[in-house]
């Protein structure tokens, strides 16, 4: 699974993207949050504004509750501010 | 991408660092053709706000472009009336007085332009992977723009109209 970081996301984490392998439990974006979250020092100060990241699956807009997998492409990022 | 739909007007939609012309982008809207009878654009400029040195957009590259993409086709499709839309949004850093976005849309009366404009950027605002960090000339620590309740208003007011 390849996750990507966007703005202040990718500074706490200390990288603009990684390839991970979660756990089978790891079913959902929630989910993976909470596991990325234990990754490091950096992944536990990003993760813990959780309320404050916004994700996309595959490029699309995605919900806590939405299903991620093995090959997926996940992103977290802040509320964006485009226009 | 979505299919094309006959009579629908297909956007034009570009993700660039460099600047845009409006005058050319306009004339492209309206090159060869006699049934466009309104053109409305707007153009997002950087202001030096608060000592502001810069505005650093960063964006999503193949997210972004699909997302605007889709806004455009949604708005294609809520106003028939459009001939043409262009969007163009430009990342990278940008100083006091520089284009951020260009939003244009032609039709053949002014109603569908004028709303179908105002749709477009509004929901850019809150729809498109992009985020602006600020960058001060007295040495103030760069931040970053916090989304703001105002725009997710102004998008939400077109999911009710």
């Amino acid at each position: 699974m390849r996750i990507l970081y966007f703005a202040w996301v990718r500074q706490r984490v200390g990288v603009a993207e990684e390839e991970v392998a979660p756990p089978a439990a790891v079913r959902d974006v929630a989910g993976l949050m909470a596991w990325l979250a234990t990754r490091g020092p950096g992944h536990a100060a990003a993760f813990a504004e959780g309320r404050q990241i916004r994700a996309a699956v595959n490029q699309e807009f995605a919900a806590p509750g939405d299903p991620v997998g093995a090959g997926d492409e996940v992103a977290f990022f802040p509320p964006v501010t485009g226009g | 991408m979505s299919e094309a739909t006959p009579g629908r007007a297909v956007p034009t939609v570009r993700v660039q660092e460099a600047p845009f012309d409006l005058a050319a982008e306009a004339a492209a809207l309206t090159a060869g053709r006699v049934d466009v009878g309104g053109l409305a654009s707007f153009v997002g400029l950087c202001r030096a706000d608060d000592g502001l040195a810069a505005l650093v957009l960063e964006h999503y590259p193949g997210m972004t472009e699909r997302a605007i993409r889709r806004i455009a086709e949604e708005a294609c499709a809520r106003w028939p009336a459009l001939t043409g839309c262009t969007v163009v949004h430009r990342h990278g850093r940008l100083e006091p007085g520089a284009p951020i976005v260009l939003v244009l849309t032609a039709s053949s009366h002014r109603a569908a332009a004028l709303e179908s404009c105002a749709f477009l950027i509004d929901w850019l605002k809150t729809g498109a992977p992009f985020w602006k960090r600020e960058e001060f000339a007295d040495g103030r620590p760069a931040r970053w723009v916090e989304a703001r309740a105002e725009d997710d208003a102004a998008a939400a007011r077109w999911a009710d109209a």
